[in-house]
């Protein structure tokens, strides 16, 4: 009896070991595209197509996706930070880099808005406005691609606006932000739900916004402009051994079968198609400059 | 004696000679139908060793408990100095100390340990530490103020356990079986340093234990328990010599019983003609008549035994000509069991066996004094073998 | 392995540098879960020995239930306390909402049936004969309590090493309740949280070092105590 016992569990382990690895993918998403519900949809799709390999999703902050795929720890990434983007290209970990959709950010505040940004779709202005009347204003601060972008208006803030909003900018750029201005280490979603707690002005991922549950109580107040557009990209990761099977995902959500999920997500306006603009890139990626 | 001298001589110096220290009356428990504890009346007086002798299960530790208010009766009364008291009453109490069964020392230091009861009474630190050394000195223990107790051998901590409540200078001791597991090298010494230390600290003791030999060495009054009835009370002797039920008598020590009829008496002495026919001059016992059933009993060291032929006078009144049938080692000593005229155990040493010749099937001559060979009326209950 | 070479450069140049960052951080790590340690202690000890030598109906339910506050799930836990004091919740007016004192008040609820379950057991392992033995020297009932309850107090302390370990490295209910904010609420796990998604894996171990270090800081001297007094006054052992 106990030899049955010890070959079953010989079994058992052998069958783990020699799973086959190849067919399963590992890919990377940010926090918005899981928070936002999308990743699972295109999860969902992928899975139903003949031979579509087994996927595994992690998600982090984009810092954090690029940093696992650098170690090669991920197949494929999808991301929304164009400048980490490329540094990850001129590194050569990408076999290729491709815009996939786009979303937007915007800036939710508490109803009452007290910096009186309502209707306004300068992203830049806004934030002046805010540091101006030293409203409440919420940060993730975990390098993600909301981060980063927010960081990118601070800088253009800095350059104009007044002379108090220049100096709120400079400090939040320096590590020193003013009290009004809070540093919460939490995903898109959770951010959200602080900023409504706390009535504070927050940059948000557009989808992540319309698809929060609970929902939060503030209102999309600034949107639209240049400087809140906000491109995701699909990596394949250069020398993974299931770089053919990443390439071919990456294929099929670019694809327009893939795009026609995209765009038909939620209420149809949350992802739109990439900007005709910008050219899928090769292994050879071509600068593109942040936004 | 000696535990009741010492015991006496405090009493007599100290006042507590008015009333009994505690008296139980109809105390009774049962636990599930099982008569536990049920006695009419027991007490202890100033200057005496009460003991409580009987097998395990017999309901001496909680009658004990009972007498100490530590443990509720289900009916009866509890007198201290007189007064009524209940479990709880800790003025009441305030004269008692006891050492229960399989002591636990409380983790610490000896020291710590033996002055927790003086703590309780909140004697001030400095004589608590003093009386507590002066106690702990007193039993030997003195190098062993400090040690945590988890280092002392079992009789070190059943000494620290009589210490503990000794110091507290008790009107009343109590000890259940406070030399249960100790070998018999430690038991002995444990009960000289029990007479030394008693001497100078309790006015009264009560004793619990499933040993005879040590209730008969300790006490004056030895009450016999089984089944949570007391089925006799007295002394030593008495209860060797009259015991009054067959399970008093063997539980004493009285190994065998015999069972025969009385043919003749005289003041001192009566014949008592055995089943087998074998006649016996034993002592007269209480209320024997002629003609009257009794049981005869006697202890295996009593039998002398001699080789035949025998030569010259001896003053055993009993000579028996018997066979031996078996030997039985028994520590020092050897049981012979005899068989023949009468069936008979006797307790000899080893080199006596050599000296004799004793071996199953010898000869041998079994000499037994008639005052060894005690009689008592067979009343209308089984013997027991 | 170069990672690991590279998290503990970078720990030792953090703690070295006395950042302030990883100081408040520590800091406010101490003293979030030493408070709710604490109010594990006031509750559970308690708790624990009254569950122990007490008899009531429902005894047993309670003691059932109180393990299975074992399994608790932090982020259980933590959603909970999200919901009952968000400004949503039956709570909210309090404004406790992502406060150490929120963090305090989830993790405490986390803490205190390992305190009290531990206690429990402690208590009950002394044997029952101790108490009437103090009584049998003349302790009250009160003192007897109190000495039984000593004799538990090595396992009483292995509780509260248990329910400190419980609390300092969950990380679910403190970023809930907490926020995981800058200078306010950012505690050494919410840290490595962020630090991980920040793509800092370095910085994340060096966090994740200093946490085990300050846990094994805190055991060691909570061990110390607990075995000191084990052999303290352990002298005469020659025989």
């Amino acid at each position: 009896m106990r030899i049955a016992a010890r070959c079953a569990l010989l079994a058992l382990v052998a069958a783990c070991a020699a799973e086959p690895q190849r067919d399963r993918l590992v890919i990377g998403a940010t926090t918005t595209i899981e928070d936002s519900g999308l990743l699972e949809r295109l999860l969902s799709a992928y899975d139903s197509l003949p031979d579509a390999p087994r996927v595994r999703a992690v998600t982090g902050g984009t810092g954090e996706v690029l940093e696992l795929a650098r170690r090669g720890d991920l197949d494929l990434a999808l991301t929304h930070d164009p400048a980490a983007e490329s540094l990850f290209v001129a590194q050569g970990h990408a076999a290729s880099n491709r815009p996939l959709m786009r979303s937007d950010f915007l800036i939710a505040g508490p109803a009452a808005d007290p910096a009186a940004v309502a209707g306004t779709d300068d992203a830049v202005a806004a934030l002046a406005a805010v540091a101006e009347a030293r409203a409440a204003w919420v940060t993730r601060g975990d390098e993600s691609g909301t981060h980063r972008r927010e960081m990118a208006l601070w800088r253009d803030v800095a350059r104009s606006g007044t002379a108090r909003a220049r100096a709120a900018a400079d400090s939040v750029l320096a590590g020193t932000p003013p009290t009004w201005y809070v540093t919460a280490g939490l995903g898109m979603a959770d951010a959200l739900r602080f900023a409504s707690e706390r009535e504070a002005y927050i940059l948000s991922e557009s989808a992540t916004f319309a698809t929060l549950q609970p929902r939060p109580g503030l209102a999309a107040l600034v949107r639209g402009g240049p400087r809140l557009a906000n491109p995701y990209a699909v990596t394949v990761v250069a020398g993974s051994s299931r770089e053919d099977a990443a390439a071919r995902l990456a294929d099929w959500l670019v694809s327009d079968s893939g795009r026609s999920r995209i765009a038909g997500f939620g209420d149809g306006r949350l992802f739109r198609a990439p900007d005709r603009a910008a050219a899928p890139a090769g292994a050879a990626a071509p600068s593109r400059a942040a936004d | 004696m000696a535990l009741t001298a010492a015991v006496a001589a405090r009493a007599a110096s100290g006042a507590d000679r008015e009333s009994a220290i505690v008296e139980g009356d109809g105390l009774r428990r049962t636990i599930g139908g099982r008569t536990v504890v049920d006695v009419d009346r027991l007490d202890v007086q100033p200057g005496e060793v009460v003991a409580l002798l009987g097998p395990n299960g017999a309901g001496k530790s909680t009658l004990l408990r009972m007498l100490m208010l530590l443990e509720r009766s289900d009916a009866g009364r509890v007198r201290v100095f007189g007064r009524a008291a209940r479990v709880g009453d800790r003025e009441a109490r305030a004269r008692f100390a006891a050492m229960l069964q399989q002591p636990r020392l409380f983790t610490g230091t000896v020291r710590g340990n033996v002055q927790y009861g003086l703590r309780a009474r909140r004697v001030e630190r400095e004589e608590a530490r003093r009386r507590c050394d002066a106690v702990l000195e007193e039993l030997g223990l003195g190098g062993l103020r400090d040690a945590d107790v988890r280092t002392l051998s079992g009789g070190e901590a059943q000494r620290v356990a009589l210490a503990r409540a000794l110091v507290l200078e008790p009107a009343l001791l109590a000890l259940d079986e406070p030399t249960a597991g100790l070998d018999v090298l430690v038991r002995n010494s444990f009960r000289e340093a029990l007479e030394r230390a008693v001497r100078g600290h309790a006015s009264a003791c009560l004793l619990v234990t499933h040993d005879p030999a040590e209730a008969f060495l300790l006490a004056d009054r030895i009450h016999v328990m089984e089944s949570g009835r007391v089925v006799q009370s007295g002394s030593a002797d008495a209860l060797v010599a009259e015991p009054a039920t067959p399970f008093v008598a063997t539980f004493t020590g009285a190994e065998l019983l015999l069972d025969g009829l009385v043919e003749s008496l005289d003041e001192a002495t009566v014949t008592v003609r055995l089943e087998d026919g074998m006649r016996l001059i034993a002592a007269r016992g209480a209320s024997v008549q002629a003609g009257s059933r009794v049981h005869v009993a006697y202890r295996p060291e009593d039998v002398v035994l001699a080789v035949p032929p025998l030569a010259g006078a001896t003053s055993a009144r009993n000579r028996l000509q018997l066979r031996v049938a078996s030997l039985t080692p028994a520590g020092g000593s050897v049981r012979v069991r005899l068989d023949g005229a009468a069936q008979l155990v006797a307790l000899v040493t080893r080199d006596a066996v050599g000296a004799l010749g004793l071996e199953p099937g010898s000869e041998t001559v079994a000499l037994i004094k008639a005052t060894a060979l005690r009689t008592f009326a067979a009343g209308s209950w089984r013997r027991e073998r | 392995m170069d990672l690991l070479v590279d998290a503990l450069s970078q720990a030792g140049r953090l703690l070295a540098a006395f950042d302030a960052y990883v100081l408040d951080v520590i800091r406010l790590s101490v003293r979030v879960s030493g408070a709710a340690v604490l109010i594990g202690v006031l509750i559970g000890v308690p708790t624990g020995v009254a569950l122990a030598l007490a008899r009531f109906p429902g005894r047993r339910l309670a003691i059932a239930l109180l393990h299975t506050g074992f399994a608790l799930p932090p982020v259980v836990v933590g959603l909970f306390v999200y919901m009952t004091l968000s400004r949503s919740g039956p709570l909210g007016a309090l404004e406790l909402l992502f406060t150490p004192t929120a963090m305090v008040l989830a993790q405490a609820i986390l803490a205190t049936p390992y305190v009290a379950g531990i206690t429990l057991a402690a208590v009950q392992a002394v044997p029952p004969t101790v108490g009437m033995e103090a009584r049998a020297l003349g302790a009250s009932r009160a003192r007897a309590l109190w000495t039984h309850v000593r004799e538990a107090r090595l396992g009483i302390l292995a509780a509260i090493v248990a329910g400190f370990g419980a609390v300092i490295s969950e990380v679910g209910a403190v970023m809930l309740v907490g926020g995981n904010v800058l200078g306010e609420t950012r505690v050494l796990t919410t840290a490595i949280v962020l630090e991980t998604r920040r793509g800092e894996f370095g910085t994340a171990l060096a966090f994740g070092l200093v946490l085990l270090g300050l846990a094994f800081a805190v055991n060691l001297a909570l061990t110390r105590v607990q075995q000191g007094r084990a052999i303290a006054g352990g002298g005469a052992a020659w025989r």
